[in-house]
């Protein structure tokens, strides 16, 4: 069985992301978010996510909302 | 070159302010105390004739052939086990002694073969030498009498002989064998004249506990034990000093050879690594380099399905280069990428990533650090500062408690565990964090503290529950933390870690570690003047690898033990340049020395160097790219040396990936398995052929030579410059010792290194700068790279991965001692004979509950993929957890690991897999395989 790939792929990765900062303030996570996805993703991979975001965006966690808003 | 032949001073060297001053042969010499005798005139230039004695070895006595004479004592002591005295006279030649040692190499020949001329040792034999040294001329006792020349010879270890009838027992392998290795394998059986070496119980090499690292072989000063190398081809003639292509620790090896044909590698004592000391892989296992698998000439092919072309280096190269050129003209200038190598030189995989920054015009580079160390780089910058492990290995000599986790360094390490396992037997208390029982925790002499057998992806709960006692019992180094940490941050964490929920009895719930043996861990590794940390891929191969990186990182600050020798945190380097690789600027965010691209100051440095802009964002990491190409963005890919459809996790949507590229590039010794995608596969040269340098996990830079000519016509680096400049991209070097020089003009950390200074210093560890000339040994003393210490929280979020009815075990894997990653190398070696497959080692309890006994074929399922394997019952598994190993691509072993990983870095979790396992009634050979596992079909 092959893995989640594209978008699924990607929604999965920002949820963990998020999951790993939750313990800051919303803020802060939010902050965080937004910067390791500067630093580590490439920028096809940010935009993809945000035009699934900006179509739906069905199962991206809030905090992970917060972050990719943050880099608009 | 001519045979090097590295001096022995007879015992080992003595370390010590204090100096003694002896006079030997009337000459002066001052040496530290405690230094032998014997040691003494050697360094006076003085060779005292010796047989039982090397520098590798602690003083024995027994062979009496370096007695002295010394001015106002009587008798005639061995040289090799008396310490010098202040004013001590001493005289090596006089005719007494002369007399003395006639007689007794008199008495070894006597019962010692006088097949000289036809020994493999002929020329390269001690006992030939002192009987030469000595004048021996005669045996007055004829050689009829009883003696051990019918001893029967022992050829069951692949790669060396034992010939008892050419052993004179002089323990220097059973010493070596103890001392240097800490296998206590061999033992000298009988008395007087029945002393006799033998192997474990007295059984051939091959069914004894012998790990076949050579030190007894190095040691043997007849040819008692003989490389078959050396008995089948002859004694080398020259010799070329150069690093060995398998681990991290990066041992240095004099390749001895016969014209081109390398006949043996002999460890070198002056290397920094392994001081001499070798493993069963580096020492015998290179015949991988010259074998008839090896694929030479260029290739290339329209399709995948087609079959391969033999073309020219320069059509190969045309080809490559006109369809990454069509591709990115079709689908831009990012569908395009390459994987970097930690097989490779620093130099080759610096040619790599320019070659794809530069030539592709992307950051689409990453490297097979991906999927084993790149957690350690992201949490090791965040917490010190720096992607690098702390300490030089020789710092394990002063550590008090050694705390190992996730790693199994007797295996996947073994030189350096042989040099942890002398400070361990010296008095060092080690704690072991791993779900299996590894050697280390109990073996001859060695015993662990605490053996911490945690659930599998329970790493974080269980270093911050350690913290956790540090922080609430007033463990704390809190004049460290002040002088050396951010303040704010660690009263943040200190909060964090104080929590209830960080304690022992909290996580020991899901960690399965007892409460009360983690606070006596935790209060043992507090409690040392020096603690030290050493790890592996059990830490960094899970998906909260970046967060269990920090996690030491704050324990190692909390208790002060960064920063001096006989602490740290260590990354145990899986390849041996992985820490070159990631050096070199194979990450897409990063450039050489560790600089994000975004960095428009470092990024200018290489803009104006190479005339090209590099692009400020990060390019894609393997597993996006794996998915980029799914969703057919992502279209042609270069692939340096490794294996990516064998050792990549879930191999399924990796070959599914590999499928769906318009261009497979593949540069490898071997067609592997990833071969099988590849429109253009260019032959890659073996480390016996590259001209380089490899970084081991201490930061040492070791010169890698070539011992002969590339079998390709070419090295690597060429062409990386070959298929730029095809690109429209011209690049070029006059040689691997250019591009060193480059890094060095572009890289802060590595501005002092170059082969010159190599060659002068043997090795160099970076950072190698104005402010360190010389390199630094261990780092963070008086303060971090990034200034104050950060302190970072590290809650514990648990893997999406979990067990259930379906899948109720977890599958861990690992690495066994005589194979190596995926096996390309060794499974092309005699190391088969202990490992010729993968095997599944489960707890007797689920193997009862299964119906599965020792040797059985099961079923091993997850929820991406099925294999099977035959089961070996093992008291070393926690119930619950099951381990294999991923060196045969028949195995399967990633056909069932999942696409989980670590948060930060996407670093696989190979470390846990929920599967389950069942007893295959069909007997393996009407298994139909193609269901069971796809990989044992072919």
């Amino acid at each position: 069985m092959s893995g989640p790939s594209g978008t699924d792929a990607l929604v999965r990765m920002v949820n963990q992301i998020a999951r790993n900062v939750s313990h800051e303030s919303d803020d802060e996570a939010a902050r965080q978010i937004a910067s390791h996805l500067s630093a580590f993703w490439a920028p096809s991979m940010r935009a993809q996510l945000i035009a699934f975001v900006d179509a739906g965006g069905a199962g991206v966690d809030d905090l992970a909302l917060a972050g990719l808003g943050r880099l608009r | 070159m001519s045979l090097l032949k590295e001096p022995d001073y007879g015992t080992p060297a003595r370390v010590g302010d204090a100096v003694v001053g002896v006079e030997v042969d009337g000459q002066h010499v001052a040496v530290p105390a405690g230094t032998s005798v014997l040691r003494a005139a050697a360094l006076a230039g003085i060779d005292i004739p010796k047989l039982c004695a090397t520098d590798s070895l602690e003083a024995f006595g027994s062979c009496r052939l370096c007695l002295v004479e010394i001015d106002g004592r009587k008798g005639t002591p061995a040289s090799c086990t008396t310490p010098v005295e202040p004013g001590m006279r001493v005289s090596t030649q006089t005719a007494r002694l002369e007399k003395l040692r006639r007689s007794v190499m008199e008495l070894y020949i006597s019962d010692h073969p006088l097949d000289c001329l036809t020994c493999p040792a002929n020329g390269d034999c001690e006992l030939q030498d002192m009987a030469g040294v000595v004048g021996l001329r005669e045996v007055r006792y004829g050689y009829s009498g009883e003696n051990h020349l019918d001893a029967v010879k022992d050829e069951s270890n692949p790669y060396f002989t034992f010939d008892p009838a050419k052993c004179i027992a002089c323990s220097r392998c059973v010493r070596a064998c103890d001392e240097v290795q800490g296998t206590f394998a061999l033992t000298i059986a009988g008395r007087g004249f029945d002393s006799k070496v033998a192997a474990s119980a007295d059984v051939p090499f091959m069914q004894s506990e012998c790990v076949s690292c050579g030190a007894c072989v190095q040691a043997c000063p007849t040819s008692t034990l003989q490389e078959k190398t050396v008995i089948d081809l002859g004694v080398p003639v020259r010799s070329v000093l150069t690093t060995c292509a398998y681990c991290g620790v990066g041992c240095s090896f004099r390749a001895e050879l016969r014209g081109d044909e390398v006949v043996r590698m002999v460890p070198a004592k002056s290397g920094g690594a392994n001081e001499g000391h070798s493993c069963v892989k580096g020492r015998f296992a290179w015949g991988y380099a010259t074998h008839r698998d090896r694929q030479l000439s260029p290739m290339i092919r329209e399709s995948i399905t087609d079959p391969w072309q033999e073309v020219s280096w320069d059509e190969a190269i045309t080809y490559a280069a006109d369809r990454f050129t069509q591709i990115q003209a079709e689908h831009g200038v990012h569908a395009i990428g390459g994987i970097t190598s930690s097989r490779c030189t620093n130099e080759e995989v610096f040619a790599v990533q320019k070659m794809i920054r530069a030539g592709f015009g992307n950051n689409n580079v990453d490297t097979c650090a991906r999927v084993c160390h790149s957690p350690t780089g992201y949490g090791l910058k965040q917490t010190f500062g720096t992607s690098a492990g702390t300490q030089d290995f020789a710092s394990v000599d002063s550590a008090d408690v050694i705390v190992v986790i996730g790693a199994n360094p007797t295996d996947a390490h073994p030189v350096f565990a042989a040099r942890m396992k002398q400070r361990l037997r010296a008095g060092a208390q080690l704690v072991v964090i791993d779900p299996r029982r590894i050697d280390l925790v109990r073996s001859p002499h060695v015993q662990a503290t605490h053996h911490l057998q945690l659930q599998p992806g329970t790493n974080v709960a269980v270093v911050n529950a350690l913290a956790h006692v540090v922080v609430t019992e007033s463990l704390l180094d809190r004049s460290y933390v002040q002088q050396r940490c951010d303040l704010v941050e660690f009263a943040r964490w200190e909060e964090f870690i104080a929590r209830q929920e960080n304690s022992p009895e909290s996580t020991e719930l899901f960690t399965g570690v007892p409460a009360e043996e983690l606070r006596a861990a935790a209060r043992l590794y507090a409690g040392a003047a020096n603690a030290a940390i050493y790890y592996g891929l059990g830490v960094t191969e899970h998906s909260q690898g970046s967060t269990m990186v920090m996690g030491m990182a704050n324990l190692a600050m909390a208790t002060g033990n960064i920063g001096r020798n006989g602490v740290g945190v260590n990354p145990l380097r899986g390849q041996n340049n992985v820490q070159g690789s990631c050096d070199m600027g194979s990450f897409p965010h990063e450039l050489p020395g560790y600089r994000h691209v975004s960095d428009d100051t470092a990024r200018h440095v290489f803009e104006q160097l190479w005339g090209k802009t590099i692009e400020a964002e990060p390019g894609l990491r393997i597993p996006n790219m794996f998915d980029a190409a799914l969703s057919g963005t992502y279209r042609g890919m270069f692939v340096q040396g490794e294996d990516i459809a064998q050792s990549d996790p879930n191999v399924t949507h990796v070959k599914a990936a590999l499928a769906a590229l318009d261009l497979l590039v593949v540069q490898d010794l071997f067609l592997n398995e990833t071969a099988a995608f590849a429109h253009v596969f260019l032959p890659g040269t073996s480390f016996l052929e590259k001209d380089g340098t490899f970084t081991n996990a201490e930061r040492r830079i070791n010169r890698v030579r070539p011992v002969m000519a590339a079998k390709t016509g070419k090295q690597e680096w060429q062409v990386a410059c070959e298929l730029a400049t095809a690109m429209g991209y011209p690049m070029s070097y006059d040689s691997a010792a250019q591009i060193m020089d480059e890094i060095a003009a572009t890289t802060p950390t590595f501005a002092g290194v170059s082969f010159a200074r190599l060659d002068e210093l043997g090795s160099i560890q970076w950072p190698c700068n104005d402010d360190a000339p010389d390199g630094t040994a261990i780092m963070h003393v008086g303060g971090f790279v990034r200034g104050l210490g950060r302190f970072v929280q590290t809650p514990f979020v648990p893997t999406d991965e979990r067990t259930s009815r379906q899948f109720p075990l977890i599958l861990t894997t690992g690495r066994i001692l005589s194979q190596y990653n995926v096996g390309a190398q060794t499974r092309r070696t005699e190391n088969l004979r202990w490992h010729d497959e993968d095997v599944l080692e489960i707890h007797p309890h689920d193997a009862e509950d299964r119906g599965i006994t020792d040797g059985a074929l099961v079923s091993v399922a997850s929820r991406v993929g099925e294999t099977a394997l035959h089961a070996r019952i093992s008291e070393r598994m926690p119930q619950g957890v099951v381990y294999t190993t991923f060196h045969f691509p028949a195995s399967g072993a990633n056909i069932v690991t999942t696409d989980f990983s670590d948060w930060a870095t996407n670093c696989p979790e190979y470390k846990v897999t929920a599967v389950q396992i069942g007893l295959l009634t069909t007997a393996p050979d009407t298994v139909d395989f193609a269901q069971v596992a796809p990989g044992l079909a072919t």
